[in-house]
Formats: C-alpha cells, sequence, structure tokens
C-alpha cells in the first residue's frame, strides 16, 4: 500500500487541477482554455480511478499497473490538444490555424502509429521497463514540440506573459518527466524507490503552475520575450 | 546509448526552460517601483538592492502574514538565487561574463524580493484596517 506522503501527492495533485478548472470558471475563461482545461479535469479524474484501483485491486496487482499507464497514454492524447491551442494561438496572427491542425494530426497519426508498432512487437513481453521507455519516447516528443513553441515565441515576438508562463511551466513538466523516465531507464535499480514517485510529484507542478499563472498573471499583461533570453 | 541522450537533452531543456520561467517572474516586478515603506522598513537606498541583502528581504517576508498566491513565485526566485549562487561561484574561476551575470540576476532576485516584502506589506496593513472597521 502506499504511504501517507504518496497519499498526500494525490491529494494535493487532485486539489490544484480543480482550483484550476474552478479559477477557469471563476474567471470565465474556461472556453477559451477549453483544452487545458479538458486536461486537468481527465487529469483528476485519473487520479480518483487511480485511489478506486488500490483499494478495489491493490496496489501491487497488473489492473492497477495497467490502468495507470493506460490512463497515462490517453491523457497524452489530451496533452496534444494543449499544445495544439498553444502553437494556435502563437501562430493566429499568420492564420494558419488549419495547417497546424493537419499538422498536429499528423503527429499525433504518426506517434500512435509507431506506438502501435513497437506494442505489436513486444506484444510477449510487455514488461515496466518497455512501458517506462515508451512513456520516456512520448515525454521527449513533448520537450521538442515545447523547444520548437518557444522557438516561435522569440521568433514572433509574442509578448502576452500569460501565454508565455503557461507554455514554460509546461518545458518544465516536460523536460523534468522525460529526464525521469530516461533515469529509470538507465538505472532500473533505483526504479521501486525514489524515480517511481517522481513523477507523481512532477506531476503537482503543472497544476500548481497553472493555477498561479491563471490567477495572478491578467491576461492584459504583456513582457517582451528576448528580455529572458541569457543576454539581457 | 538513447535514454542517456534523452536524459542529458532533457536536463539542460528543464534547467533552460526553469531559468526562463523565474526570469518571467522577475520581469514582472522590475516594473515595479518600491514604496518609501519599504526603503524605511529595510533601510534600502535608491532604486537597487544590494545581492546580499536576499536573505534579510526573505526574513521580513516571512514575518508578514502570508499572501496565498505570491508562495510559489517566492519560492521559485529562492531556488533560482541559490542555483545561480551556485553557478557564480563555479564560474568566478574561469568565465567571467557568466559570473557577471548570475550577479546581474540575484540583483533582480533581490529586487523581487523587495517587491514581495512591499506587497505583503500592504497586504498586512489592509487586514489591520479591515480587523480595526469590524470591531467598530
Amino acid at each position: 500500500m502506499p504511504g501517507l506522503s504518496q497519499y498526500a501527492v494525490w491529494i494535493v495533485s487532485f486539489l490544484l487541477e480543480a482550483c484550476v478548472v474552478v479559477c477557469s470558471l471563476y474567471r470565465r475563461e474556461f472556453l477559451r482554455y477549453l483544452p487545458l482545461n479538458i486536461y486537468m479535469i481527465g487529469a483528476a479524474i485519473q487520479g480518483g480511478g487511480l485511489y478506486f484501483c488500490i483499494h478495489t485491486f491493490g496496489f501491487a496487482s497488473s489492473k492497477y499497473v495497467y490502468y495507470y499507464y493506460y490512463s497515462d497514454s490517453l491523457l497524452y492524447v489530451l496533452m496534444y490538444f494543449v499544445i495544439i491551442q498553444f502553437y494556435q494561438q502563437v501562430f493566429k496572427e499568420m492564420k494558419v490555424g488549419s495547417q497546424i491542425r493537419t499538422a498536429a494530426a499528423l503527429i499525433l497519426a504518426i506517434t500512435a502509429f509507431f506506438s502501435y508498432m513497437v506494442v505489436h512487437q513486444n506484444k510477449d513481453h510487455l514488461t515496466t521497463r518497455f512501458v517506462v521507455e515508451l512513456e520516456q519516447n512520448l515525454n521527449f516528443v513533448g520537450v521538442v514540440l515545447m523547444y520548437l513553441l518557444w522557438g516561435a515565441i522569440l521568433k514572433l515576438r509574442e509578448t502576452r506573459t500569460r501565454l508565455i508562463q503557461l507554455v514554460l511551466a509546461l518545458g518544465i513538466y516536460f523536460s523534468a518527466t522525460a529526464g525521469i523516465y530516461a533515469l529509470r531507464n538507465l538505472f532500473p535499480g533505483l526504479e521501486m524507490s525514489l524515480l517511481r514517485w517522481l513523477p507523481p510529484l512532477v506531476g503537482t507542478w503543472l497544476p500548481l503552475a497553472w493555477a498561479y499563472t491563471l490567477v495572478r498573471v491578467p491576461e492584459s499583461a504583456h513582457l517582451a520575450p528576448s528580455r529572458l533570453t541569457m543576454k539581457h | 546509448m538513447m535514454p542517456a541522450l534523452i536524459c542529458v537533452i532533457s536536463v539542460a531543456a528543464f534547467l533552460q526552460f526553469f531559468v526562463l520561467h523565474c526570469r518571467s517572474i522577475l520581469a514582472s516586478s522590475r516594473k515595479m517601483v518600491l514604496s518609501p515603506r519599504v526603503h524605511e522598513v529595510t533601510g534600502v537606498e535608491g532604486a537597487t538592492v544590494a545581492v546580499s541583502d536576499f536573505g534579510r528581504l526573505l526574513q521580513l517576508v516571512k514575518l508578514c502574514p502570508e499572501r496565498a498566491d505570491d508562495r510559489l513565485e517566492i519560492r521559485a526566485v529562492g531556488t533560482y538565487y541559490n542555483l545561480l549562487g551556485a553557478l557564480g561561484s563555479v564560474a568566478r574561476l574561469a568565465f567571467a561574463s557568466v559570473a557577471s551575470w548570475t550577479e546581474i540576476e540575484r540583483r533582480n532576485c533581490s529586487y523581487f524580493a523587495a517587491v514581495a516584502l512591499d506587497r505583503r506589506i500592504s497586504h498586512s496593513r489592509d487586514l489591520f484596517t479591515q480587523q480595526v472597521a469590524e470591531n467598530l
């Protein structure tokens, strides 16, 4: 059974995810950030499902492990929609919304096809090691996408503080998660101790940073992103 | 080989995104002018705050009643300040330009702490006024 600290992490994550949705509703910005809110609702439901699985089937059961990784994969699909929205906001002026949607659908299809092929080839030995590798790759795709988006923000001189902070928070989340899964892959011996609990802990960062941005940074706030680079 | 490469790139990306995120928080405080109250309480003179004042300012911030909405940024900037301190002491040995950049950044962190103190002082004054009004 998980310890008190793990329960605390789940409860904090759940509350923060709910906080993001409530903040958006309160500020009447739910539809403006619809994919982000759907992702947060999905993450909160996943957290509830994990709790249910542990109490019904047990922490060491294969049902729990399958639920954890499969629901996580579904959350990645929702996360892609969040990334698409950020791209659309950055490229709004250029009116390339349909191209972005097409490119995103293509990336999603390629990722799904690639994952299917890998799963198909490894179906006789779908081990935790394999799932860890898949999560590491998916998160790394996220890091690359956020890096490209940050490049576009600098190039197009995007000044909306809120958008910049939401994107940077997501960049931190993806890079930390990809790094942790890569470490789990490199050092399987550490998997059952520290590295197993770091992803849920890092998971609290995203709702925390997004809730902070939605509460503290007004939609009208602007800053020059070039001032954030090291030269200044 | 591949996990090692992903790990190195992810750590580098994480550090860069973290620095950018902290700088975006600092950028918003840089526009604010410190009130005479803060100058009076801290003894800081002029528009710039010394690097060494950061710890003292943070202690004063902690003495004020907490605001729920500034805890994350104070913690993030505190981590950033310590990270810069470590980087600065390493860079001083070989890279003078990096060392001077960390000094400028740490000064910005100190200025941020002064702005946070200013906000908390106003917040506690508001609380006091509210309490007095309720007692009347």
